[in-house]
């Protein structure tokens, strides 16, 4: 968890709709250098971004054309996330600058990534998010995307607001900047008991410690 | 008929019909709620994303909570050629070995380490060494732990965060999946198994089909399956964006798990059985959704494109953008990366290597299945094939049949136990623009290398190819 509430973001979206964009195209594990969080940006779509082996941009991907190296939001298709469960894919986003994802649905493990990185992923059905890449890529300049996750709606200038869908504790959790962890200590006193009263039912599953 | 069952859950006091994974999740719940508090019964760690837990854990001051129910293993990079030790051709690679050997020693937990005895693949090795058992939460930061729902295990793929939750906490937060029952009835013929059965359910239903769901697989070609093809069964699920994937424990997973390193043992044995033989699904239990599949007529499955569900019979042709079930524009990104054409018979396909290893078909049943196609064969001029076993006591295993020896003279390359070339880590890769059949899980682009294209199909299909030389169909090699 970030501990970083998020707040209300305007900031142009980069249409990117292929359905299934998986986690190794996000960030291709040949990207993950060190062990850590950082230091992957470079990374990001590293198959799709650069030509060949090398470093150089490729201009036909959206993300290096102008003006969507700029954006801080992504449009996607269905199932967006799919694949490994490597959390660089999302670290790799936000060291990117990626801030919010509008797709048609994600998987579920890159979705419960995103939530604890502070990362908004919104759901929009086809028709919607093919209305909207359509109208940004007609006129970015004039399509600004403003995601209001308090209302759990985005709107540009043109299309008033539409809402989107997301899991109402991920919306809070994303709201407030929680603590997973911090939260869940609070209930140390149950885990305790349950531990208690699990060790007598099942003592087969609790294993001796390693010497 | 009925009431001896019933008896048998009022004693249990348990609510009436329920699934398997109800049982499991009731179980588990600690804290009910929007977001259920679930106990956590066993974590798995690897050194390509388990080193960043444990050090986040450590930057946070806060201590694994039960160290005994936590295991992490060598497996991802770890160079896979014989002789090997902590260097591998992956760019920093023994870094994150080293690392993540210091924080599993620093954090108190059990380490199958490179020369360990009990090293493979992390999902390999957990119901091998009895670690995963039936009832059991397992979570791992890799999505293909759902292989343990083979033996009736609620196990499931995290990210580093949330495995520092379960790491710190014991438990994890999860809101409550719904249930899909896929039922795959029929007798199976020769040469088909639990791969191409995986491969038509995301081939008809798409690689969202399963999406956030805990399948259950039954159906009487599921009940005979030898655990290890269920164990391949359930590898799959993540690949239809499933949650899990659970298959009912029988006679058959007790026996498999009896008398394994960390199995239980005797009155343990005794009261651990006792409790798995209520695992299984109430006659009468609801799911959520459906599938109905008929095993009867199945043919040996292959992907022709770039994700699981372009996958076709390896008798048909690569289909039209109509018949793809992925939008035209998807279709036509696949069709130009995998380099084939609409109406081109799967078959017409030349190889220019072959791989049979990973978590989906790394295990002793799968070398065995490719070894009586190869034996006494041998691959085509021009085919780079490789096996890498699951595990190292999967490798031991075969060395004792003979069946490395089998596989070398038939030209294959014999490797250490590891993840190996299922995916590109930046070291070995297959070369660009080349093409492999695989008995991998994963056909996107780039898993294999950069510009690599892999089809993906069952050991017996791979083997197949590797000897012809293009796309075979395992059927017309008999032993
Ligand atoms: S064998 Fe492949 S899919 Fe399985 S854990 Fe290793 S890298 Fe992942």
């Amino acid at each position: 968890m970030t501990g970083r509430p998020f707040e209300t973001l305007t900031a142009l979206a980069a249409p990117l709709l292929r359905d299934n964009i998986d986690t190794d195209t996000i960030i291709p594990s040949r990207e993950i250098k060190s062990v850590g969080k950082h230091g992957l940006a470079q990374g990001l779509f590293a198959g799709w971004r650069y030509q060949g082996a090398g470093r150089e941009p490729d201009p036909q991907f959206i993300l290096n054309q102008v003006p969507y190296a700029q954006a801080q939001i992504l449009l996607a298709g269905r199932n967006f996330g799919c694949g490994s469960s490597r959390e660089h894919a999302v670290w790799a986003l936000c060291e990117y600058g990626i801030r919010a994802i509008v797709a048609q649905s994600f998987a579920p493990i890159f979705f419960e990534n995103c939530v604890n990185n502070g990362l908004l992923a919104a759901a929009l059905p086809a028709a919607a998010l093919h209305a909207l890449a359509d109208a940004i890529l007609a006129a970015p300049q004039l399509h600004p995307l403003t995601l209001d996750l308090q209302h759990s709606e985005l709107r540009t200038p043109s299309t008033g607001a539409i809402p989107f869908a997301i899991d109402p504790d991920a919306r809070e959790r994303l709201l407030e900047g929680l603590d997973a962890i911090a939260l869940t200590l609070k209930n140390i006193a149950d885990i305790d008991d349950f531990h208690g009263r699990d060790r007598r039912l099942r003592p087969w599953v609790y294993l001796r410690q390693c010497p | 008929m009925h009431e001896p069952h019933r008896e048998h859950r009022l004693a249990a006091d348990q609510p009436p019909a329920s699934t398997l994974f109800e049982k499991i999740w009731r179980q588990h719940l600690i804290v009910p709620g929007d977001h259920s508090l679930l106990a956590i019964d066993r974590i798995f760690l690897h050194e390509r994303t388990g080193s960043i837990a444990l050090r986040g854990l450590r930057e946070r001051g806060q201590p694994v909570r039960n160290r005994a129910q936590v295991f992490c293993t060598i497996d991802h990079i770890v160079d896979t050629r014989p002789g090997r030790g902590d260097d591998t051709p992956v760019p920093n690679g023994r870094d994150f070995i080293r690392q993540t050997r210091a924080a599993a020693h620093e954090a108190g937990i059990r380490l199958f380490d490179v020369t360990d005895p009990d090293q493979g693949i992390v999902h390999v090795i957990s119901p091998e060494l009895a670690l995963a058992l039936p009832g059991l939460t397992i979570v791992c930061p890799d999505s293909h732990t759902c292989t343990q729902g083979g033996i009736g295990a609620l196990a499931w793929g995290i990210g580093s965060t949330e495995a520092e939750h379960a790491l710190a906490t014991g438990t994890l937060r999860l809101k409550k999946p719904q249930t899909l029952r896929v039922s795959f009835d029929g007798a199976l013929s020769t040469a088909v198994g639990a791969k191409d059965l995986c491969l038509l359910l995301i081939s008809r239903h798409g690689a969202a089909g399963g999406s956030g769901k805990v399948i259950e697989f039954a159906g009487s070609a599921v009940r005979a399956l030898e655990i290890e093809a269920r164990l391949t069964l359930c590898n799959m699920a993540t690949e239809f964006s499933a949650v899990s994937g659970l298959i009912a424990p029988d006679d058959r997973t007790f026996e498999y798990l009896c008398e394994r390193r960390f199995a239980p043992r005797g009155t343990l044995w005794d009261m651990a059985l006792e409790q798995w033989r209520r695992l299984p699904s109430d006659a009468d239990a609801v799911f959520d959704q459906e599938i109905r599949i008929d095993s009867g007529d199945l043919a040996p499955m292959i992907t022709w494109g770039t994700s699981p569900q372009h996958a076709i019979r390896v008798t048909d042709r690569v289909p039209d953008a109509e018949h793809s079930g992925s939008s035209r524009e998807a279709h036509a990104r696949a069709l130009a990366y995998m380099r084939v054409a609409p109406g081109e018979p799967m078959t017409s396909l030349r190889i220019d290597a072959a791989f049979i290893g990973s978590c989906t078909n790394g295990r002793i049943a799968d070398l065995r299945s490719a070894a009586r196609i190869l034996d006494g064969r041998h691959v085509a001029p021009g085919v780079y094939a490789l096996c890498v076993p699951g595990s190292s006591a999967v490798k031991r295993q075969a060395e004792a049949e003979g069946l490395d020896r089998v596989f070398k003279s038939a030209g294959f390359e014999w490797r250490d136990a590891g993840c190996s070339l299922c995916f590109y880590a930046g070291g070995e890769d297959l070369g660009l623009g080349k093409r492999v059949v695989s008995s991998t899980n994963r056909n996107f682009e780039g898993r294999q290398g950069p510009g690599t294209r892999t089809h993906i199909a069952s050991p017996a299909t791979v083997a197949a190819s590797a000897v012809r030389g293009h796309i075979a169909d395992a059927r017309t090699l008999a032993p």
